[in-house]
């Protein structure tokens, strides 16, 4: 197999990883809120809405750690 | 020790903020001296024959772009940091004493190394590298500056109470870790006084003199990998942080699509890095670098548009607040330029465009309707919403911020519009040629012609220093306007009259 052969099969691959990545994760990100412990990714638009020093975190540190 | 409810810290931020005006004025301010000695090559000499080294266009220009680029839109870049920061991870400075010297370290070393910029490119010292001409002692000293700005991001992360990272934070992190790899590796370089000849014998120069350990073709490949990143990590990635943050927060509107601000994140992280080429088509760069760097350049519409359509959508059913807040006027033409820019690039890196495109004022009016609409407009916005915050005091004045908004907004519109033409003309002049071949036009020529709308370009620019310095005394104002009490800083800002 030449170097051109080659680098088609590797362009081609390439191109379907990044395909599949982009899907892959755009799959993600609508799928993640179903799980039981899943965030829906829209509520995090509150961290900015909600940024008073003493407004409660949209997901704590401190309840990752009682768990 | 009194027992006190806890608070942010906006002390570096305050440091940041001043800064971010006075270079902002700096910058601006020796810009309009360029565009007009462009127009009236006599004013090279404005000081006289013996200051001419001082005064002339080659000695200001960098000078200019370093002042914007690094003094008005990096001290921009770090005042929102310790500000918005602080904020969506929901700690305070005031927890960390160690946080907070590393702040004011950070701050006082930059102010340092500004100095040293401002007093080495007057001198006229310069490795000739453009948006890095500063000398290997200069470069030393600005990654110590940053390797601190990385600390204080990330200490801040570390101490967070919010366990997820807004997606403004996403952003600070990839502006960190973008320029610190870019810097370093184009401004690898040598210092003379460590050199030698191929015969052996000593180099020597001055101290501070290096030179860059690439040359030819991969220096122009390094040079332009790091020129157009500088445009994506220190005129994108942060000022996007910036919209994600203040135009939700000032409108009270969350963000659109939250999904889609984190596809266009990746998306911009992916893509940004391979567009550098679209600098050096019709170079001796490799022909399918340069196709690559079209290509990318073309894919980067996508997620830039991601990101700006999502803010004009964050407005969806709020679209009175444009009209009745010049604070939201400034983030949404902010963003729209942002629309415009990255469309208009893309343009000029199709290399059948770029024939015509490359070299002239168009290039030159491209960078100003992105810096002049986008980047500023949207620290401008920044530092209006964050004033009454970090003073505890209304803004100064409502009409004020209009009047500078449409001044400055006529200020863009003038300049690039101009600027399209000069560049389209020169362009077109250049290649203009007789049926044998031989150049229908001398260089003069178009000097000649492009004259009308160089004028026209130093008005335009002249309009948005107007407006700047109109910013500058409303913020010096506010620090001393009607105190607010906590309530009244929930979303929109409060503006005296």
């Amino acid at each position: 197999m030449d170097i051109a052969q080659l680098q088609a099969y590797g362009y081609f691959a390439l191109t379907v990883f990044l395909v599949i990545g982009l899907y892959g994760y755009i799959y993600h990100l609508y799928s993640k809120r179903k799980n039981s412990d899943g965030v829906d990714y829209e509520e995090y638009s509150n961290m900015a809405l909600h940024d008073d020093i003493d407004d409660t975190p949209v997901a704590s540190i401190s309840d990752d750690k009682k768990k | 020790m009194e027992n006190r409810p806890l608070e942010y810290d906006y002390t570096v931020t305050k440091m940041f903020m001043f800064t971010t005006i006075a270079l902002g004025i700096v910058g601006m301010l020796i810009g309009v001296i360029l565009a007009f000695q462009l127009a009236y090559p006599g004013l090279n000499l404005m000081l006289g024959e013996g200051l001419a080294e001082y005064t002339n266009f080659s000695r200001l220009r960098p000078l200019h772009t370093d002042a914007v680029i690094f003094g008005f839109t990096l001290s921009g870049i770090f005042a929102t940091w310790y500000y918005v920061g602080q904020r969506v991870l929901k700690v305070s400075m005031a927890e960390s004493k160690l946080l907070m010297f590393l702040g004011k370290l950070h701050f006082w070393l930059y102010i340092i190394t500004v100095v040293a910029v401002v007093i080495s490119l007057f001198a006229g010292v310069t490795t000739s590298k453009e948006y890095a001409e500063f000398e290997w002692p200069i470069d030393i000293a600005i990654v110590v500056v940053w390797v601190l700005f990385g600390m204080s991001i990330f200490g801040l992360i570390g101490i967070r109470r919010e366990k997820s990272l807004y997606i403004s934070v996403w952003y600070y992190i990839a502006t960190f870790l973008g320029i610190a790899m870019l810097y370093l590796f184009n401004n690898m370089e040598i210092p003379t006084i460590m050199a030698s000849a191929p015969d052996g014998s000593h180099v020597g120069g001055n101290w501070w003199h290096s030179i860059s350990m690439y040359a030819g073709t991969n220096d122009a490949l390094v040079q332009w990998w790091y020129g157009h990143n500088a445009v994506a990590f220190g005129f994108t990635v942060p000022i996007v942080a910036m919209i994600y943050y203040f135009l939700p927060k000032e409108s009270g509107q969350a963000i659109y699509s939250y999904k889609l601000s984190l596809l266009s994140f990746w998306g911009l992280m992916f893509l940004y890095l391979w567009a550098g080429g679209h600098h050096l088509l019709y170079s001796t760069v490799p022909d399918w670098m340069q196709t690559m760097g079209s290509i990318f350049s073309v894919i980067l519409i996508l997620p830039s548009w991601g990101s700006a359509i999502n803010m004009l959508l964050t407005m969806k059913g709020e679209w009175q607040q444009v009209a009745a807040s010049p604070l939201i006027k400034f983030m949404i033409l902010a963003s729209t330029f942002y629309m415009f820019s990255t469309l208009e690039g893309p343009i000029q890196a199709i290399k059948s465009v770029n024939a015509i495109a490359h070299f002239t004022d168009w290039i030159v009016g491209h960078v100003h309707d992105g810096v002049l609409g986008w980047v500023g407009f949207m620290i401008m916005a920044a530092l209006f919403h964050m004033a009454p915050r970090v003073f505890k005091r209304e803004i100064y004045s409502k009409s004020l911020m209009t009047s500078q908004f449409w001044i400055q907004t006529l200020g863009v519109v003038l300049y690039f519009t101009s600027m399209w033409i000069a560049g389209i003309t020169q362009g077109m002049m250049w290649r203009a040629h007789d049926e044998f071949g031989n150049l229908a036009y001398s260089f003069i020529d178009t000097v000649t012609v492009l004259h009308p709308y160089y004028t026209i370009r130093g008005v335009g620019g002249l309009l948005y220093l107007v407006g700047f310095f109109m910013f500058a005394y409303n913020i010096y104002k506010t620090m001393s306007a009607r105190p607010v009490e906590e309530s009244e800083l929930q979303s929109a800002s409060p503006m005296g009259a």
